[in-house]
């Protein structure tokens, strides 16, 4: 059996922190720590997460861009830390990110249709002059961008046709896995559905793994098959976005989910909100057992003292103890 | 008479590709102890709307129409009539927490001084004011975080210092502009709750702006749909989110990802993109990207009209609304069902 396109076995990245606390004791932060999952060619896996949760520390370790401190990120099968210059390469080929802010990632002194043609420049030499060309005329029409653009700067263009031109640049080269980090949260919403369509769009045509990092799980639920819910770092629940947003498991997911506000008065003033008290705890100093029972509603003692396990249940893991078997979630009401 | 009076009001810019009508031709009004949303696009005109309220628009800008707060017109008032205004009967809470307090002062010295320079209030008294406001925004444990610095508080912190700021001198209007949007959703979700508190007990005014239908749903009475600078839309908010007219407010209430929606159906989205502000089209601004238009909407521009007793729209094929507007006045339960 082939290996799935990318598999992490509890990957851990912390890093050392300088400063006032750390003088005495060598302080780590634990941005990431001992996340696992698999993602199989073309199937999309959805990261979800408030700010700081290590969503995208956990996309940077794919690309090497940050070092990772323990576990194994797999590409293939093989592990990212062990490539040479020349493998590197290739994964920096197969794997694409587009960001959050669309004219930052756009290098202003460059056309559009020179940022869209690089890859090939970089990554397909023996193309000839022509086959590029129509490959990026292509591309255009398949993101939605008139070919008569090609020769305008990234300052001439809106949010929206901005992020499309980094979505031309990130398939251009045939990747196996687009990594959108935040890729809409920076998008009016109108924008925002567009994109999304186009990205739900090339996905089915192309056949590209996707991994799509938000914090709003309401574009989560759009897009992912799968989801992966973190919290300061740790998982807290990964399973099929189905069975997730049927039946949420973690109280974190079930939090997530009554946040977000619904665009009706009727039911948005009747609703019971229950919001989490407190913030988000510091990081370089975590909650004892399980990190998340500071804000949660539903901690009981056993939550300060021991680190719940991940347990499997309808369609994933959860991480919680207050949830046993999968029998016993079904039977909640 | 209400306590926001907003009359024709137009900011224009004059630019090298031409005049940019930021805001062009808006008109509404906010009633004492009531929260009005302006919903829009970037670029539609709402911020300008608000900056332009509390004087706050750069010199070049070019305003025109009335802006009545309490009687008093504040188009063209001197600097010496809104530096006496803001802060004491007009507060502004902006988008970024994070740049909109000084980073060497703490939150309990910048607190003290709105007192100080507005009402001459020092030392203790001062302090129990400062510490008073902060328990009522929900600050936790507000002695230790008086004397903490901005950068060591979280993103919702600082939004809820924020809005301590504002209501510290109880203002009779507060100017809201996104400010949820840079946070994270479970913080939007306290910070909105505190909003509402706050306004039931202290009867402040609010103008939110926001381009969050789902905030205005939480918060507002009564939502302004702005569109290239123009209002489209005015409408009681259990109206609007229950049969908006205008096509435009439908498609940004469709285009929203919902929880409370079975999920894998296609996303609806609004084609094309927002008009270039310095070249209009002659008929209506939303025209090309309308599914409802035909040729009369790209020449002739629509006017607002009544469209139920307290609603406003502006276009030629507006959606019946009369008689979903009728049946929510008589009971907003009924709508829901």
């Amino acid at each position: 059996m082939s290996p799935p396109l990318l598999e992490l076995r509890d990957v851990r990245v912390h890093f050392p922190v300088r400063g006032r606390r750390a003088r005495r004791e060598s302080a780590v932060v634990k941005a990431v720590d001992g996340v696992s999952f698999t993602l199989e060619e073309g199937r999309t896996l959805g990261v979800v997460g408030e700010s700081g949760c290590g969503k995208s520390t956990l996309a940077r370790t794919l690309l090497r861009l940050v070092p990772v401190t323990g576990g194994e990120v797999l590409w293939n099968g093989r592990d990212v830390r062990g490539l040479d210059e020349r493998a590197m390469r290739e994964l920096r080929r197969d794997v694409r990110m587009v960001f959050q802010d669309p004219l930052a990632s756009l290098n202003p002194r460059m056309t559009v249709g020179e940022l869209v043609r690089e890859p090939l420049d970089l990554f397909a030499p023996e193309l000839d002059e022509r086959a590029k060309r129509n490959a990026v005329a292509a591309m255009f029409e398949r993101v939605g961008l008139r070919a008569d653009l090609v020769e305008r700067y990234p300052h001439e263009f809106s949010g929206g046709q901005c992020q499309r031109v980094n979505i031309a640049r990130a398939l251009i080269g045939r990747p196996k896995l687009l990594v959108c980090d935040e890729s809409v949260s920076a998008l009016d919403v109108s924008i925002r559905a567009q994109i999304l369509n186009l990205l739900i769009d090339l996905q089915v045509d192309t056949g590209v793994a996707c991994l799509f990092i938000s914090h709003d799980l309401s574009v989560i639920r759009e897009v992912s098959e799968r989801v992966l819910v973190l919290y300061l770092g740790k998982m807290m629940e990964c399973r099929e976005a189905e069975a997730l947003f049927a039946a949420p498991s973690h109280p974190y997911t079930t939090a997530l989910l009554g946040a977000a506000p619904v665009p009706d008065p009727l039911i948005e003033r009747n609703r019971p909100h229950t919001t989490l008290g407190g913030d988000l705890p510091s990081p370089i100093d975590p909650p004892s057992g399980c990190v998340f029972r500071t804000r949660c509603p539903e901690s009981g003692p056993r939550c300060a003292i021991v680190e719940p396990p991940r347990k499997s249940i309808d369609g994933g893991e959860v991480a919680c103890h207050l949830r046993s078997s999968s029998q016993s979630i079904q039977e909640r009401p | 008479m209400s306590l926001l009076e907003v009359a024709s009001l137009s900011v224009s810019y004059q630019t090298r590709r031409g005049n940019v009508r930021a805001v062009n031709d808006v008109s509404f009004e906010l009633e004492r102890g009531r929260c009005l949303g302006i919903v829009g696009e970037s670029g539609s005109g709402k911020t300008q709307t608000c900056l332009a309220i509390a004087g706050l628009l750069s010199a070049d800008a070019a305003v025109s129409g009335s802006v009545r707060f309490q009687g008093r017109e504040l188009v063209g008032a001197s600097r010496r009539t809104f530096n006496e205004l803001r802060g004491k009967d007009i507060a502004m809470v902006f988008q970024d927490p994070m740049t909109a307090l000084t980073p060497h002062l703490t939150v309990g010295s910048q607190l003290c001084e709105v007192l100080k320079v507005h009402e001459g209030t020092r030392g203790t008294a001062a302090r129990r004011r400062a510490l008073e406001i902060m328990e009522r925004v929900r600050i936790a444990d507000p002695e230790r975080r008086f004397d903490m610095y901005p950068f060591e508080l979280s993103g919702g912190m600082r939004q809820r210092v924020m809005i301590a700021l504002a209501l510290i001198l109880r203002p009779a209007l507060v100017l809201a502009d996104e400010p949820t949007t840079a946070l994270d959703v479970t913080v939007q979700a306290e910070v909105i709750s505190t909003f509402r508190a706050v306004i039931e007990h202290t009867g402040t005014s609010l103008l939110l702006v926001t381009h969050d239908l789902g905030v205005v749903a939480g918060l507002c009475d009564s939502v302004m749909v702005m569109y290239a600078g123009r209002t489209v839309e005015q409408a009681p908010a259990n109206e609007i989110f229950a049969a908006p007219a205008h096509p435009y407010t439908r498609a940004l209430l469709e285009c929203l990802p919902r929880t409370d929606r079975p999920r894998g159906a296609r996303m609806i989205s609004i084609a094309g993109q927002p008009p270039d502000l310095a070249a209009l089209p002659r008929g209506c601004a939303f025209a090309p990207r309308c599914t409802r238009a035909d040729e009369t909407c790209a020449e002739r521009a629509p006017v607002l009209e009544a469209c139920g007793p307290q609603r406003t729209v502006a276009c030629l094929h507006a959606e019946d609304s009369s008689s979903a507007a009728a049946s929510s006045g008589a009971s907003p339960s009924g709508v829901a069902s």
